[in-house]
């Protein structure tokens, strides 16, 4: 892959997002976090601004953007739809709850919907374990889901 | 008269509609004409009735629930306000079996004041044991809290009274104190309802740490699945900062310290100690080599005191009541009390905070009520992701660190998942290789390879391709696994998998399997 230098108004973005941050201690992550705000997920070309503003390597900064599962490589979809794999969910069916949902919007864990309204995750643990299984819509918490629930999820990506 | 109506803003009951309820309740009170003041408290924990909707009246609090948004009305008309009957009447909350049989020492607070109300909190008994430690040298309060008998709540179980002695004896400029919120086990919610639900508590255990160990610079490290509890706790330290319990002065004492709360990035592995410490430093949350210890190098190579949010929030009742009050509490070398997650297949999950000793049968027949399938109990897996799963056959193993340790468990973070008998045990132990298997940090192979060789060897299985050869084989890779692993992911993933084999062996015969695959 050909590395395109930044645009001008990608490099602004990036280093106002750098300059308010860069005096936490250990600041990459929330630097990396707040790129992520800014702009929908993390583009390959704020790498390079990161590592130089920290004095770091384009190589650590790579490392650790890698690392986390938060940190996107891609725009998501208009909206993010996390489903809860872990155990407690398990034990509530959440396994059919999650191939409802994926039939619903004819979609995969990891994939967002051909005209970009919603991105599906699978997410290990919401601690919403008493009430099993749940769900995050663009950070709002959704419990005991159920065929119903998953119709109003459904009518509020689309709406 | 002004009333006051309590209606949860935690995230369990946000996810269950409390939001609806408390704009459906504004309107009324609107509608009506009613001189009426909504509190957003925390839960109690009895998430099977949650939204539970509070007022306060001439007799005390009075409970309804679970309320949905279209029960509003109805509850207006039956005269709510005034502790009027309705089929939603809890009465008095206090008196359900499920509160009224706990020991609150920790969660004393949590679901009864409104979170973020710092005179609440000091009415209800805060700030006591604050007042006391700034009073006192650091040595003793080093020594009441070693005396208390408190361990480490994160799941380690580590005396957090030693953990603070070799801070407090390490010599330093800086020193630091962490608090483990990375609350990424399964059925585990206890750190997240204290966070929403009592706030205070923890900032006021880590200032005491900070006085304890002259550390003058705290870290809260919070898991970014939690936005609410992220939310809740920024708050929080703004109210304490201009309170003068943070700052360059806790509480008048020449000593400072102050919070910070930083936000994880969705890698479980970071809930080990000291790749969070690496993911606080902006490095990738890579497993670290012990020795030396976090408390002699940790955070920035500094003296860190790294401890769970349970452990932390633990401390202002054992330097308000006393070490003696707390270590009454409790079995054998278990003190305190612990609060337990019933989670998952169960008829009422929730937070239940009582002292040692409870054994698993009376916490999930009992205090659980069975499945929530009505369907029989199978296993309930303890501790998490890396919990051992217990049959039927072991629930009379009391609730306690070693007691467990000798079952071949671990009781972790104190999170019970209750399966009934649809449950897929050799499923159940392929998803542990799994999730090790996405959540390993890569640095020691046994957990790195192992895992997915884990997964790979439980699907030959499953296949029934030489069954006998698999489970001997997946037998001695959770071996390697477990002693050969640098931290508890890779160490404690042959929990789960072999309690599944060895308590359920009929999920793993070669004519099961075959059935099943049918």
């Amino acid at each position: 892959m050909v590395m395109q230098p930044a645009s001008t108004e990608l490099a602004a973005r990036t280093a106002a997002v750098i300059s308010e941050l860069k005096n936490l201690e250990g600041p990459l992550i929330p630097i990396l976090h707040g790129v992520q705000e800014e702009f929908g997920y993390v583009p390959q070309e704020t790498l390079p601004i990161i590592a130089e503003a920290l004095n770091l390597s384009r190589a650590e900064v790579h490392g650790v953007f890698t690392f986390y599962h938060d940190f996107r490589h891609h725009p998501a979809g208009r909206h993010v739809l996390k489903v809860c794999q872990a155990e407690a969910c398990q034990s509530m069916g959440s396994d059919a709850i999650a191939a409802q949902i994926k039939q619903k919007f004819g979609i995969g864990f990891h994939e967002t919907s051909k005209d970009g309204a919603v991105t599906l995750e699978p997410i290990y643990c919401l601690g919403l374990c008493a009430c099993a299984p749940a769900a995050m819509l663009d950070g709002e918490v959704i419990g005991r889901l159920d065929a119903d629930k998953i119709d109003e999820i459904a009518e509020e990506i689309r709406s | 008269m002004s009333v006051t109506i309590y209606i949860p803003g935690d995230s369990g009951s946000l996810s269950l509609g409390a939001e609806k309820v408390a704009k459906a309740v504004e309107k009324e009170i609107a509608a009506r004409g009613i001189d009426a003041r909504i509190v957003r408290n925390g839960s109690r924990g009895l998430y099977w009735l949650e939204p539970m909707v509070e007022v306060v009246t001439d007799a005390g609090r009075v409970a309804y629930g679970p309320v949905a948004a279209k029960d509003v009305a109805s509850l207006f008309d039956a005269g709510f306000v005034t502790g009027g009957e309705h089929r939603l009447s809890l009465g008095d909350p206090e008196k359900l079996p499920f509160v009224a049989k706990q020991t609150r020492l920790t969660f004393a607070r949590c679901g009864i004041t409104d979170p973020i109300s710092l005179e609440d909190y000091e009415a209800h008994g805060g700030l006591v044991g604050l007042r006391n430690a700034v009073a006192m040298a650091p040595a003793d309060i080093v020594k009441q809290v070693t005396e208390s008998g408190l361990r480490g709540r994160g799941g380690a179980g580590f005396p957090t009274g030693i953990k603070w002695k070799t801070v407090l004896d390490t010599p330093g400029e800086q020193k630091y104190i962490v608090c483990n919120a990375d609350e990424g086990d399964s059925a585990t919610f206890a750190d997240r309802m204290i966070m929403e639900g009592d706030p205070f508590v923890l900032i006021e255990g880590m200032a005491i740490a900070g006085l304890a160990t002259h550390a003058t610079k705290g870290y809260v490290y919070i898991r970014s699945e939690y936005p609410h509890a992220i939310a809740v706790m920024e708050k929080a330290v703004q109210v304490a900062r201009r309170a003068g319990i943070l700052g360059k002065s806790v509480l008048g004492s020449s000593q400072g310290f102050d919070i910070e709360i930083r936000s994880g990035a969705g890698a479980y592995v970071c809930g080990e100690e000291t790749s969070l410490l690496n993911s606080l430093e902006g490095k990738r949350g890579v497993v670290r080599a012990k020795p030396p210890l976090p408390a002699i190098q940790g955070l920035f190579g500094k003296p860190t005191v790294i401890n769970n949010v349970i452990s932390l929030a633990s401390v202002p009742i054992v330097m308000d009541k006393g070490a003696q009050y707390y270590k009454d509490f409790g079995m054998g070398r278990s003190r305190g009390t612990i609060p337990i997650q019933i989670a998952g297949n169960v008829k009422h999950g929730g937070l239940f905070e009582v002292a040692f000793g409870l054994t698993l049968g009376e916490i999930v027949d009992e205090i659980g009520g069975g499945t929530a399938t009505g369907r029989p109990v199978k296993a309930v897996q303890v501790g998490g992701p890396l919990g051992a799963y217990f049959p039927r056959a072991l629930f009379d193993t009391p609730f306690d660190y070693e007691e467990f340790a000798k079952r071949d468990g671990l009781i972790g973070h104190a999170g019970i998942t209750v399966f009934d008998d649809s449950a897929d045990m050799l499923k159940q132990a392929r998803f542990a290789m799994e999730f090790c298997a996405i959540e390993s940090c890569g640095k020691c192979t046994p957990c790195r390879i192992g895992s997915t060789r884990g997964v790979e060897t439980l699907d030959k299985l499953k296949q029934n391709i030489e069954p006998e050869k698999q489970l001997a084989l997946v037998t001695d890779l959770c071996n390697t696994m477990k002693f050969g692993s640098l931290c508890a992911l890779g160490g404690f993933t042959p929990y789960p998998v072999m309690s599944a084999i060895n308590h359920f062996p009929e999920d793993f015969r070669p004519a099961a399997v075959a059935q099943a695959a049918e």
